[in-house]
């Protein structure tokens, strides 16, 4: 265990203290929430209605984007060769690896969400709503990415194309997500079954993502 | 004084250490005339005592910007004469600008909310500053993200710069989609005639609050300035090697401190 | 320390990219002993520490340790020296040190005495990216002195020591080899103690 708190220890501190690397996520999050309202148009009713989409599709953004470099920082200085070797199972490292990065990167986007709430005209009820649905839904997001990041030390390619392979495989978080927001905000479905299915399939990714993301590193070493 | 001894950094230090004390008394002082002008002016028929908000919200939007003019010319001190003291300049005014606009937007979406009904309203004047503000942080992130402080100086002197130009291309882009949308302004602040005894009030607010600006931003640069000392002091030590231990010979000593000068 | 062991490697192949990097390739190390893997660029001396790290898998041959600790795999009782340092430049040079004392786990001794020993503590607060290579080197060979382990694997552990940092770290090789440890080196430089030499790919 101590490793493993360690382990999320360092890196939480280096996300806090390097170039604010978390807080860029959160930026972003910020910036593309403020682009949308140029491409729609300054209706505050069009902007509410479409409110909880934006919100998602920057969240995910922002935590996808992030995580890049989830494995390639410590590829590069020769740290992931020490880890592999260590008692600590790799898919435990991988997944406190996942964990810190989502304590860093994916927590304060959802207390960003409220501030971003106001800008897009939502009522207290339907901000509530996507900061709990986000809450519920990053880290599915961060475990699944976590794959991509693996796959981009072992293809020794980050960036867009990262994003090309992780994207399609979020989208199932960003349905149910938004589902689950509008469900609270304007119904008529219920606001559990969809937040339900977004909290399953989180739970799937906790386990899927860091046994996927281990196998990539382990096939990847050289 | 001339302006060659102000751009060293020990006489900066010497100097402003002198003028903070009295800058600082003086925009107390400006502030507090201006907070009680500000408070015995008289309510407006339309707006009532919100339009008091003004007396804050205006100077911080002056200052947004005004801010953003120190920090273009710093710039140029940084890329056409490589002065560190420019470096400093730009970096200490970027929290502050930010700051500044951030209560701008604060203040304007207090006003916004009797007048509007909602807190934010992509009224075009809030919106250029909300842009403004993302800009500011934008910078501030990249001074955060390049380790090495020169290097990092000319990358955000070419950003505001770039910045400085853009910013009204920006401006009259907002206004142009503001009112492709929304034909009538639903709050027209300021305007041409604003009677005296708004007018005075404002102006020392705008007064107190460029103090203030000097006072923090001196203070800031003061902060910086000793914050790269201690950051090259710190790899003087790194690179001071005391080799101690039973097998260590001084010529590493030597070596360690000719190779850090 | 425990007991006596013995290394070896019996029949390695290894395939890189499609090409053939060496194939039946015995060694033998046993406790006190060192190795030094010389051969020209290319003959496959990183390639080897890294499939005794277990970081490369072998494609043919074995490589059993006898008399080790029965619990642990092989790479838990290696310490790997690489070409890279596996530091932080945002951390501290203490907070690098301990995160690895932390993470590896087991029987370690006092980091701020391994500091020492490298000629480090004097610089146990400042960040690693103030170090210089040396010094990046310095503070992963505390890493091998913090953490115990039996097994050094090192790739070229001399570079970017100065004359004073290698013999340093010559008495640090020796007085592993005096506890019962054993240590593989690739390099080519002379590694400044008695090692048997294990040469690959043909003449350097």
């Amino acid at each position: 265990m101590t490793a493993l708190s360690a382990l999320i220890r360092r890196d939480i501190r280096i996300a806090l203290r390097v170039g604010g690397g978390a807080l860029i996520g959160v930026l972003f999050f910020l910036t593309v929430v403020v682009l949308m309202p140029f491409a729609v148009g300054p209706d505050l009713a069009l902007l509410s209605r479409l409110g909880p989409a934006i919100l998602w599709l920057g969240a995910l953004l922002a935590s996808l984007l992030t995580l890049d470099r989830l494995f390639m920082a410590d590829h590069e200085d020769g740290s992931l060769d020490l880890i592999t070797m260590s008692r600590t199972p790799l898919e435990l490292a991988c997944a406190a690896k996942a964990l810190a990065h989502w304590l860093a990167a994916g927590l304060p986007l959802i207390v960003a969400t409220p501030v971003l709430g106001l800008l897009l005209n939502l009522d207290m009820v339907a901000t509530g709503a996507v900061a709990l649905t986000l809450l519920a839904g990053t880290p599915a997001l961060t475990f699944t990415g976590m794959i991509g990041a693996a796959l981009a030390v072992t293809l020794h390619r980050g960036g867009l194309l990262m994003a090309v392979l992780v994207l399609p495989l979020s989208i199932p978080v960003l349905i149910f997500g938004v589902a689950a927001s509008q469900a609270a905000i304007v119904g008529p479905m219920t606001f559990g079954a969809p937040f339900s299915i977004l909290c399953a399939l989180s739970l799937v990714s906790l386990v899927i993502g860091p046994f996927a993301a281990a196998a990539s590193l382990k096939h990847g070493l050289d | 004084m001339s302006l060659i001894d102000l751009a060293n950094p020990t006489r900066f230090l010497a100097l402003s250490a002198r003028v903070l004390p009295w800058l600082a008394a003086a925009t107390a002082i400006l502030l507090a005339v201006g907070l009680y002008l500000s408070a015995v002016a008289p309510d407006d028929y339309q707006q009532g005592a919100t339009v008091k908000i003004m007396f804050i919200h205006v100077p911080n939007a002056w200052l947004s910007m005004f801010v953003w003019g120190v920090m273009s010319m710093a710039s140029l001190g940084t890329l056409v004469w490589r002065h560190p003291l420019a470096d400093v300049a730009a970096k200490a005014a970027a929290p502050i600008g930010a700051a500044f606009t951030f209560l701008a937007l604060f203040t304007g979406s207090l006003w916004g909310r009797p007048m509007w009904g909602t807190y934010w309203e992509w009224d075009a004047r809030l919106t250029s500053v909300l842009i403004l503000f993302l800009m500011y942080l934008g910078l501030m992130a990249l001074w955060r993200a390049v380790e090495d402080p020169s290097r990092a100086a000319r990358a955000a002197a070419v950003l505001t710069l770039v910045g400085a130009l853009n910013l009204p291309i920006i401006k009259f882009s907002v206004d142009w989609w503001n009112t492709l949308h929304q034909p009538a302004s639903v709050m027209r602040m300021g305007g041409s005639t604003l009677d005296k005894s708004f007018l005075i009030p404002l102006l020392v607010m705008a007064v107190a609050f460029t103090l203030l600006f000097v006072t923090l931003h001196l203070a800031a640069m003061r902060n910086e300035i000793l914050r790269r000392r201690v950051r090259s002091l710190q790899m003087m030590q790194a690179s001071r090697v005391a080799f101690s231990s039973d097998m260590g010979t001084g010529s590493r000593q030597e070596n360690a401190s000719t190779g850090a000068a | 320390m425990q007991g006596k062991m013995q290394l070896s490697g019996r029949g390695l192949g290894c395939v890189r990219g499609g090409r053939q990097v060496f194939s039946g390739l015995d060694f033998e190390a046993s406790s006190g002993e060192a190795v030094a893997v010389v051969g020209r660029n290319g003959s496959g001396k990183t390639s080897l520490l890294r499939l005794i790290a277990g970081l490369l898998v072998p494609a043919g041959g074995t490589i059993v340790l006898d008399g080790g600790d029965a619990e642990m795999t092989l790479p838990e009782q290696c310490h790997y020296l690489g070409h890279r340092d596996a530091l932080k430049p945002a951390l501290s040079v203490a907070e690098n040190l301990s995160f690895w004392a932390d993470f590896l786990g087991g029987e370690r001794s006092d980091a701020a005495a391994s500091l020492a020993t490298v000629g480090l503590d004097h610089a146990t607060h400042l960040p690693a990216g103030f170090l210089s290579a040396g010094q990046r080197r310095r503070l992963s060979l505390a890493r091998l002195l913090t953490v115990r382990r039996p097994v050094w694997l090192l790739d070229e552990p001399t570079n970017a020591l100065d004359a004073a940092g290698q013999e340093m770290f010559g008495h640090l090789m020796r007085q592993h080899l005096i506890r019962g440890g054993l240590i593989i080196a690739a390099t080519h430089a002379p590694l400044g103690l008695e090692a048997r030499e294990l040469r690959i790919g043909g003449v350097a």
